[in-house]
């Protein structure tokens, strides 16, 4: 078994058109070529590097990752004497992934990483949390590095960097009992000791993922007397400095394989990442903007693991004398998952590619090379388009793979239910995704500006320029009234004239607007390949009957209403 | 100090998923309808000899694989695992060798590489399933061997230490090197591929690979030592002709019979207590049980 080569739809979005564009500029001209034996000569040969390190991956979390799932799940981490001892299976998955040499991959190779473009990245994340989504979270926090890539001094860099390669994990730690989704609140106080030339960590942080970690971002007070987000710096703690002390870790409902740890911090010595005062207004929002995507990877990691063991279910299961995927009943559910299932992971690689392109030339930047007026212009695209795919792709994708392992569940029956079969677990792993690093509720708060200031509509608008095969153009023509359906409802809710409302129908329109992306994406897929014909098809006119009643919940809505609510 | 490990690992039908297709009219192994995998003891040799790596300062893996020229995929396989380079043994002159054409082969190949000084293979290969080659080969060089191999216990410059896998436990042995170890698969399994090993020795090339190769393949290959695969025909060995392929194989297949196993002779019965008690009384009378 190998979860990408048998998987026909990483390879289709591993190879879409605009990756030539992606890797030929994370690869700066191939530069490296002359300098480490491992990097790529050309395009092509980027291209099957991927393709390779992908393979690896598949055959990793086939063959071990999904192996150890249920055993994990059942034994779960452990504190001894303030620290974490991981699952037997858990440690055996960071132990052969490290083996594998493929921790770091998207960093320069300077630090040993493999430098990989954003695409492969995220797909190795998705690729992961097929096997075992809570294992997900683990190796998706390599994306610290990304962050101390980011903006830490080359000293930073140097000192930490390297170890990613080795297997040396992380954490970010940002949450405090009294600080979660307001992270303006975080108490956690950091003061500079002169004599030590360190600054010195003094707290506690709750629900901290693999808390226990060797390299710990920590988001602390630096500016005494502050309260707001202002006062926040953002620090870099290497375990072996000592000071920090694993007090608890939460009994959870699902990703039980992922430590959540509650930690104290007594004089815990840190280096600064950054500028201070710049921590969550700056690196934190980059941070958990690379998070968000992170969990996109693993809800649509997740939601391809139940929708095959729901479908291979319905076929062996015979009810009344056939197949109970012969029923409608049971063969819509399944068309619906998939449909929904494709539509996510499309934008997923959208979003991805987006990111890619917007951090590369972001860094181009930062080294100091002068970007031509049109690589500015794209390069300012891409980040709006990044930003604002970011959280719809969060919100869309973790809610799908809710709704898919619900639905996984239903068709297995009674079954389903018990502990005997995956998908109970795959349905309790699923219910943090739309949770962490941001609720849904959240992601609505970061993506309605864009909806509000008509970026949604320009996208989709880009969307609809690339012409399309004559059998698909009944499709483009819904995604088109879908299009005028969003229009009319933004202009509805912007003449109520009162941001209470449009709060209260932020929701709304941002599903609207995501609705008609996700559907526009399946198109343009559909249009590479006959493989998303049915999941365009599907989606669409599921999408559709979806803006339809948000569109006329919100047409037929009288302001004062809104008391009822309350 | 140079440490040469050798591990000889071959190139098999995948006999563990059989289709249909595996066997030909005449009885003999479609090779075409199964894939060609690396022979899965082999594969616990190769992850014992990166233990040993691992162990000794200064200690090379050389992979050497005999079969046809697609084999250097064994090679490769294993460079991108942890080997350091090998050799396909190929030549026409081989085709038909039995276990002791086939150990006669390889030991001439070894006395071209030595020294060494550890050679390592897996226990048997899930083609034959005989278990021969190893010991053959070891014999053929006069040197001590270890069969059944599951853990590397201890490993320094003169001596070794391995825990052998018997069927009625494990039993703990020391040799002197240069000693032959053959692997049980019950050993630890083989890591996986590293992705920066990968990416850079999926360059590599046997000569007659080459022809094929792209430009870029063929200026890398010709650029860097490393990524040059060996192959050694008959005439590279100094063998004895008629002690090679065929005609050094004493073992001659005279006819292969397609076992065909079918139910012919099967009953159903349903599960009521009539049928079940017939049927019992049937395997008493036939003395089945009683």
């Amino acid at each position: 078994m190998n979860f990408y080569s048998d998987n026909e739809a990483l390879k289709f979005h591993l190879n879409h058109p605009q990756m030539k564009k992606c890797v030929d500029l994370r690869e700066n001209n191939y530069a490296d070529k002359d300098k480490f034996d491992y990097a790529p000569e050309n395009f092509e040969d980027a291209m099957d590097s991927y393709d390779k390190v992908m393979e690896i991956i598949g055959d990793i979390s086939a063959n071990v990752l999904d192996k150890n799932a249920e055993e994990v799940d059942h034994e779960g981490p452990q504190v001894i004497d303030g620290r974490v001892k991981y699952a037997r299976g858990t440690q055996e998955n960071h132990d052969v992934l490290t083996q594998a040499g493929v921790y770091g991959i998207a960093l320069p190779r300077k630090y040993n990483g493999l430098n990989f473009s954003t695409v492969p990245y995220v797909m190795a994340a998705e690729i992961v949390s097929r096997g075992d989504a809570g294992f997900a979270n683990i190796w998706g926090l390599q994306d610290c590095a990304e962050t101390i890539c980011e903006f830490a001094t080359e000293e930073i860099k140097q000192e930490f960097l390297p170890r990613i390669h080795e297997g040396k994990t992380c954490s970010m730690d940002l949450t405090e009992p009294d600080a979660g989704s307001d992270l303006q609140a975080v108490q956690l106080k950091a003061t500079y000791d002169e004599a030590k030339g360190m600054w010195m960590l003094n707290g506690v942080k709750r629900f901290i993922t693999n808390g226990d970690a060797d390299i710990k971002l920590v988001l602390a007070r630096s500016e005494e007397g502050t309260r707001d987000g202002r006062g926040l710096s953002y620090f870099v703690h290497d375990r072996a400095w000592g000071g920090v002390r694993v007090r608890r870790i939460e009994n959870k409902l699902g990703i039980k394989g992922s430590p959540t740890c509650e930690l104290v911090f007594t004089n815990a010595p840190a280096r600064l990442v950054g500028e201070r005062k710049l921590g969550l207004i700056k690196y934190v929002m980059s941070l958990m903007n690379g998070a968000r995507l992170g969990v996109g990877a693993q809800s649509v990691g997740l939601s391809e693991a139940a929708y095959r063991t729901a479908l291979k279910y319905a076929g062996e299961r015979e009810q009344f004398g056939k197949a109970i995927i012969e029923f409608p009943a049971v063969y819509e559910l399944l068309a619906v998952m998939k449909a929904k299932l494709d539509a996510a992971r499309s934008v997923l690689y959208e979003t991805s590619r987006a990111v890619d392109l917007s951090k590369t030339y972001a860094a181009m930047v930062n080294e100091g090379v002068k970007l031509t007026p049109e690589q500015r212009a794209e390069m300012k695209l891409y980040q709006r388009n990044a930003d604002m795919l970011t959280p719809i792709l969060k919100m869309f994708s973790s809610e799908y793979a809710n709704q898919i392992a619900y639905d996984a569940i239903q068709i297995h029956g009674g079954t389903g239910f018990m502990k005997d079969f995956p998908v109970e677990r795959m349905y309790r792993d699923a219910r943090i995704l739309t949770i962490y690093e941001g609720t849904s509720q959240l992601q609505v708060v970061a993506a309605i500006r864009h909806v509000l200031n008509g970026n949604a509509s320009k996208l989709i608008e880009s969307y609809e320029q690339e012409e399309v095969k004559a059998e698909l153009k009944p499709l483009r023509e819904i995604l088109k009234r879908m299009h005028a359906e969003l229009d009319k409802a933004v202009e509805t809710v912007k003449g109520m004239g009162n941001d209470e409302l449009v709060d209260f129908h932020a929701r709304r329109l941002v599903e609207i607007a995501g609705y008609t992306i996700l559907g526009n994406l399946v198109l343009l897929d559909a249009n590479r390949s006959e493989a998303f014909r049915k999941s365009a098809e599907v989606f669409v006119a599921y999408g559709e009957g979806m803006v339809q009643r948000h569109a006329s919940f919100i047409a037929a809505f009288k302001p004062e209403s809104v008391e009822f609510y309350k | 100090m140079s440490f040469r490990i050798v591990v000889l690992a071959k190139q098999v039908p995948d006999t563990r998923n059989v289709g249909k297709d595996a066997m030909k009219e005449d009885g003999t192994i479609n090779r075409a309808a199964l894939p060609a995998i690396y022979n899965p003891e082999d594969l616990n040799a190769l992850e014992m000899a990166i233990q040993i790596k691992e162990k000794v300062q200064g200690a090379e893996i050389f992979v050497l694989t005999m079969g046809p020229g697609r084999a250097a995929e064994i090679v490769r396989e294993s460079m991108y695992r942890g080997a350091d380079a090998g050799c396909v043994v190929s030549d026409m002159k081989f085709a038909g060798a039995d276990t002791l054409a086939t150990s006669y082969t390889l030991s001439m190949a070894l006395r071209k590489l030595a020294p060494f000084d550890v050679v390592l293979c897996g226990r048997q290969a899930i083609d034959g399933d005989t278990a021969q080659v190893g010991p053959q080969t070891a014999e053929k060089l006069h040197m001590p061997q270890i069969t059944y191999a599951e853990e590397l216990v201890k490993v320094d410059a003169k001596n070794i230490i391995i825990k052998r896998r018997l069927e009625r436990g494990v039993e703990t042995v020391s040799s002197p090197l240069p000693c032959l170890i053959t692997v049980h698969g019950s050993a630890k399994e083989c890591r996986p591929r590293h992705a920066v090993r990968v990416m850079r020795y999926k360059h590599a090339a046997a000569p007659n690979e080459l022809a094929q190769a792209s430009e870029m393949r063929k200026a890398k290959v010709q650029a860097d030592k490393a990524l040059q695969i060996g192959e050694w025909t008959a005439a590279d060995l100094d063998a004895d002709p008629a002690r090679l392929g065929m005609s050094g194989s004493p073992t001659k297949v005279k006819k292969i019979d397609n076992v065909v196993l079918v139910h012919k002779e099967a009953k159903r019965i349903d599960g009521s207590d009539a049928s079940v008690n017939e049927l019992v009384k049937e395997l008493i009378s036939t003395h089945i049980i009683g």
